[in-house]
């Protein structure tokens, strides 16, 4: 047991204030997975749309995925700050800022899962007389989401660390926290809300897995049975750290569907 | 659009880019800071990671650092280091911090680029009489080197991005320009502050494509479409 007093003496883990401040920490997680989903959602919702408009139009896709790329490339915090003129200090500036890093990753991840599906899939589909959308929904989707829910869950996880720096206007999650904890040099906050955040980051990243072996029960079937094979696969595979990992779960389709 | 004509003003204003707290003042440290950094972080990453990759070992270790990187929270590291008793030797916990995060991408691009590199060539090489250390010279360094300039490129963003949330630690780099634009209620040098980091970000992420371009050792050859 943890005295307590080590909310005095300042120690880095401390029981007290788990206790005592419990309320503040659920509200910042709350507010931490409120903003963390609201990115990820509303840039799901708009990377689906441009990765379909950049595979449809071959004109589109360089310009796409070239300006997702730029924003990318902009500091955190620089984005919020530019944000500020349009929304003020408000957690919907945190999120406009998060939807447009989560941008890079959709729509890489989900174009690079639409072009994987295999020409002979879509072909058989044509001709059985599937329209467009039914084509879309019932064959190219369930083919891609792989990969497009490796590219979900790339997202969700550096949303969950780039959520942190929201502090800067007050809407960080625990990041507000974690800068509250430097102000006032108060350790044990410091740490808590740290060990929250990477928690919060591995709990999302392993619930999007489960998420993915349900909705894509194939996969899973025929990966008993490529397992060697993909183990050989990976280790040339190039997951990329600007989020293009789409190439690994093509390369596990194919070993897949070899099987 | 008062804020983005009040950043216009106060980018111009002379007064704004000299002193102590000043623009190029703010910048020298900030390209300090990042500058140092990624020497370090090249010295320590790169030997390491293409060595690994021409032994062929270590990819799990490779892939899954810079996959576990992403979880980590930047400003958390920041701070918590700051807190230690690390904290009391002046910029050493952005410095730590800064290595931490440029590390990964340099050690999983240059693995990767140095085991995707044919392996048909490589035997090739070997059959042609080269030793270990003529493969690694003259056939596997040239073909990953675009790979491992990606690596350095992406770290190199990540040091300048990151070096920025060292002002919310209370460290010094542009970033600072920004969070006292902050504690002022000043959004025109908040906006400023954002578009001075922003454009520098853009500016190196250029500059170092190009630069690898240029110094690409398979330049010019034909059939070497990578």
């Amino acid at each position: 047991m943890s005295s307590p007093n080590c909310m005095v003496t300042n120690e880095w883990v401390c029981g007290e204030y788990l206790r005592t401040r419990r309320p503040e920490l659920v509200d910042a997680v709350v507010q931490h997975i409120g903003i963390t989903a609201a990115s990820v959602v509303i840039g799901v919702l708009i990377a689906f749309p441009l990765a379909l408009l950049a595979r449809h139009r071959r004109a589109f896709a360089g310009p796409v995925l070239g300006l997702t790329t730029v924003l990318y490339t902009i500091p955190s915090l620089a984005m919020f700050s530019l944000l500020l003129p349009l929304f003020g200090l408000s957690a919907s500036l945190v999120i406009t800022g998060l939807v447009l890093y989560t941008l890079t990753i959709l729509v890489r991840n989900f174009l690079a899962g639409l072009q994987a599906v295999p020409d002979e899939a879509r072909e058989a589909a044509r001709g059985m007389g599937y329209g467009p959308v039914r084509l879309l929904w019932e064959v190219e989707l369930p083919l891609a989401l792989p990969a497009m829910l490796a590219g979900v869950r790339i997202a969700t996880v550096s949303t969950v660390a780039l959520t942190t720096v929201g502090a800067i206007v007050d809407y960080g999650g625990l990041g507000t926290l974690i800068m509250d904890g430097l102000d006032s040099d108060f350790k044990a906050q410091v740490l808590t809300a740290s060990v929250l955040c990477v928690l919060l980051a591995v709990g999302a990243d392993l619930l999007l897995l489960g998420l993915q072996r349900r909705l894509t029960p194939w996969t899973r079937v025929a990966s008993g049975t490529s397992r060697i094979r993909r183990r050989t696969d990976r280790s040339g595979s190039p997951d990329r750290p600007d989020g293009g990992s789409g190439d690994t779960e093509r390369r596990k389709e194919k070993a897949a569907q070899a099987a | 659009m008062s804020a983005i004509s009040g950043a216009y003003d106060w980018l111009t204003t002379e007064a704004n880019w000299q002193g102590d707290k000043g623009v190029w003042h703010r910048l020298a440290e900030h390209l300090y800071f990042s500058g140092v950094t990624l020497a370090v972080s090249c010295l320590i990453a790169l030997p390491l990671a293409l060595w690994l990759g021409h032994i062929g070992k270590g990819g799990g270790l490779a892939v899954n650092i810079s996959n576990a990187g992403r979880a980590v929270p930047t400003l958390a590291v920041l701070v918590l280091l700051t807190l230690t008793p690390l904290g009391r030797h002046g910029d050493l916990p952005t410095f730590i911090a800064l290595v931490l995060f440029a590390v990964p991408p340099l050690l999983t691009n240059a693995y990767i680029g140095m085991r995707e590199v044919d392996r048909a060539v490589v035997e090739a090489a070997r059959g042609m009489g080269m030793s270990g250390g003529q493969v690694f010279r003259r056939v596997e360094l040239p073909l990953a080197y675009p790979m491992v300039m990606t690596g350095v490129r992406l770290a190199a963003v990540q040091v300048i991005a990151t070096a920025t949330l060292a002002a919310m630690a209370g460290k010094g780099g542009l970033g600072r320009i920004i969070t006292a634009g902050f504690n002022l209620q000043d959004t025109p040098q908040v906006v400023a502050g954002a578009v001075l980091v922003a454009l520098l970000a853009l500016l190196v992420e250029g500059v170092l494509a190009g630069a690898g371009r240029v110094l690409n050792p398979m330049k010019g050859r034909s059939g070497v479409a990578r």
